[in-house]
């Protein structure tokens, strides 16, 4: 323990087996962060076609699994992008929160829907500007400035109501969290919506370059001319929105606004979701469908633990072991 | 910048500095001022006090801990599980006597500070994710030795006693929150240990160039926090008589916010222990004012105020911090 650094062998000439199995472990890592979560949620999908009665079904495929999967695959989304400016965002679980108080009180006032919706929608936007200022233009840390709103959020979301539980029964509010188009859950419908629209932005548009040139080097890309600071800006926006989205599923698939639970926690299971998809925390890389792939990947883990008789604790332990497991085998080499 | 300028830049400077290094402390002193004068007797009871700092202490454990994490530039996510496991364990232990249990619950809790230690140093994971992993194992595993009910001490055990006992008029474990906070304070002053971790912190590659232990230093700053979440687990089955499952949620959060209002840069390299005493002081004590406030039955307030009131003050610290830092780099000085 006291000796400081590892003696280095002299490595005066490499012979050339060496130097390509050097050049194949790198590939082999190459492949482990790009597709390990993908072969992971293989290997899982298998393993239940073969053991668990009744899983290659309609009903435990789209019901539970998807279902289940994609209100945190959708605030997972948003987490990649503001990961990929090298941020973190901690406040979504909050947000999530306030949104579902907002629309679900519109609604039973007897406002309209939409206005409900767009009031929530807007609500959430407007804490991520909150966000997006202090990390943009007053330089506070990610960590700490989403804090501030995850510490307050959820004051703030039980003061719009003194707490109490509401229940809700509005078929075309809560058309976002137990309608089923076609036999398809409709916030499944959704997810796929969203990453089908965030994998396009990231691809296509000048966002999503600077979002990652941001991400990568933020000196390089200012003095590149990225405007660096509202890139980032729009992605806290974009985190906040989606997070409101999905306080409006959850409040709506319940059957109720409860400010105290909505989201509660949803802070970790989307950054393990973005993490065990290979993405670095230090930012400059976004895979939307990594993330995707990523809570779809940890749900069926969890579901696969439990099917088989594992505690719910067991398989909260195995979680985080196999969050470790994913980051050692995608770490990157700085 | 001329010399002309420089004069009154250096007194803002100095003003800035006194606000970001005593600002938290100044906050307290107004707040302790405002609740004797509108609270009177009651508020400065030595009830109020002792429940205070007895309560306090545990966060005051875990927020050390943390500060010492954030000061090599790292953070610790796993603290609020390893106060639950630390507890659970305490008081399964407990039955062997109060030694034995008080042994278990910071010996657990330093394993998972270990174990934390050897992913970061050892595999070279991000200490963020790692501890995020480990938050997550960790109350699984606690939940699992309690059978996923609350774990209760018994009755016929003195682990209780531990929360009931008092010295020179102080709870016990206010005495080892206080005990705590002077030894890391002259640890960080004095030891060479304490210049370690704020050089890691500071700069890794200039500390490793130095010659400086970064690997075991950053090592033990995980194991000091894991065993201090214990051991504030300890202290709150003590306490309470009894672990919930939800024991410790949010913690490392709240600690994480009670290090910052008291000054420490969670870019690591600068802070003070004693400041987190004072965050973790001030942000308990809008609590307890709020109570007060309320038993005076002239203003309600909701409880949800208090994490709003929180939230408001974290943020008033960090924009103060930020106005400080670009002001000291527009100067160009290093304080």
């Amino acid at each position: 323990m006291t000796q400081g650094a590892v003696q280095t062998p002299a490595a005066d000439a490499p012979s050339a087996t060496v130097r390509s199995r050097a050049r194949m472990r790198e590939q082999w890592k190459g492949y482990a962060q790009k597709y390990g979560a993908l072969a992971t949620l293989a290997v899982l999908f298998l393993y239940n076609a073969v053991e668990t009665p009744h899983f290659l079904t309609k009903q435990s495929l789209l019901f539970i699994l998807l279902r289940q999967a994609a209100p945190i695959a959708i605030v997972a989304i948003g987490m990649a992008i503001v990961i990929g400016t090298a941020g973190i965002d901690l406040s979504v679980g909050s947000v999530m929160a306030i949104a579902g108080q907002v629309g679900a009180t519109i609604v039973l006032h007897d406002h309209p829907v939409v206005l409900a919706m767009a009031a929530a929608l807007l609500v959430s936007a407007v804490c991520g500007f909150f966000n997006g200022t202090l990390v943009a233009r007053y330089g506070v840390q990610p960590i700490i400035a989403t804090l501030i709103l995850f510490i307050a959020g959820r004051g703030i979301a039980q003061l719009i109501t003194g707490g109490e539980l509401q229940p809700l029964a509005n078929p075309a509010f809560q058309w976002v969290g137990l309608a089923r188009p076609g036999g398809v859950p409709a916030q499944v419908i959704i997810a796929l919506v969203v990453a089908v629209v965030a994998w396009l932005v990231m691809r296509l548009t000048v966002f999503g370059r600077h979002v990652l040139a941001v991400g990568g080097n933020e000196t390089a890309s200012r003095l590149a001319g990225v405007p660096s600071a509202r890139v980032k800006l729009y992605a806290y926006i974009a985190s906040a929105t989606l997070a409101g989205l999905v306080g409006l599923i959850a409040v709506s698939a319940n059957s109720a606004s409860d400010a105290n639970n909505t989201g509660l926690g949803m802070e970790l299971d989307a950054i393990a979701a973005v993490a065990v998809a290979g993405t670095p925390l230090t930012g400059g890389r976004v895979t939307v469908w990594g993330a995707v792939v990523g809570a779809v990947m940890l749900k069926l883990l969890q579901n696969t633990l439990i099917a088989h008789g594992i505690t719910k604790e067991v398989a909260q332990m195995i979680e985080g072991v196999v969050i470790v497991a994913a980051l050692y085998l995608q770490r990157h080499e700085s | 910048m001329t010399t002309a300028t420089a004069p009154p830049r250096a007194r803002r400077l100095q003003v800035g500095l006194l606000l970001q290094r005593q600002g938290a402390l100044i906050a307290l002193v107004l707040l302790v001022v405002l609740g004797v004068l509108r609270y009177g007797d009651r508020f400065a009871t030595g009830y109020n006090v002792q429940s205070l700092l007895a309560d306090n202490a545990k966060y005051g454990l875990v927020a050390l801990g943390m500060t010492f994490v954030i000061m090599t530039g790292g953070i610790d996510l796993s603290v609020g599980s390893v106060v639950a496991l630390g507890g659970v364990v305490a008081i399964k232990v407990s039955q062997h006597g109060l030694v034995a249990g008080l042994a278990a619950g910071i010996g657990v809790g330093a394993l998972v500070g270990i174990v934390n230690g050897w992913l970061i140093t050892r595999l070279k994971l991000q200490p963020f994710i790692v501890t995020l992993a480990m938050l997550l194992a960790v109350r699984g595993l606690a939940l699992n030795v309690a059978h996923t009910r609350a774990a209760v001490a018994s009755s016929e055990s003195n682990f209780q006693k531990l929360g009931d006992w008092s010295a020179f008029g102080l709870p016990v474990a206010a005495w080892a929150m206080v005990l705590a906070f002077v030894g890391g304070a002259a640890a960080l002053h004095y030891a060479p240990w304490g210049r370690q971790v704020l050089a890691v912190g500071g700069n890794v590659d200039a500390a490793r160039l130095m010659g400086l232990p970064v690997a075991r230093t950053t090592f033990s700053v995980y194991v000091l926090s894991g065993a201090l979440s214990g051991c504030a687990g300890v202290f709150l089955g003590s306490q309470n008589g009894s672990v919930d499952t939800a024991a410790g949620q949010g913690w490392e959060l709240s600690a994480i916010a009670a290090v910052v209002v008291g000054g420490t840069l969670l870019t690591g390299g600068i802070g003070s222990v004693l400041s987190t005493l004072v965050g973790v002081m001030l942000l308990q004590l809008i609590f307890n004012l709020i109570v007060f406030e309320n038993s005076k039955h002239v203003l309600t307030i909701s409880s949800y105020w208090e994490s709003v009131i929180r939230g408001a003050f974290l943020l008033v610290v960090v924009l103060l911090q930020v106005r400080l830092i670009r002001r000291r780099s527009a100067t160009g000085r290093a304080a």
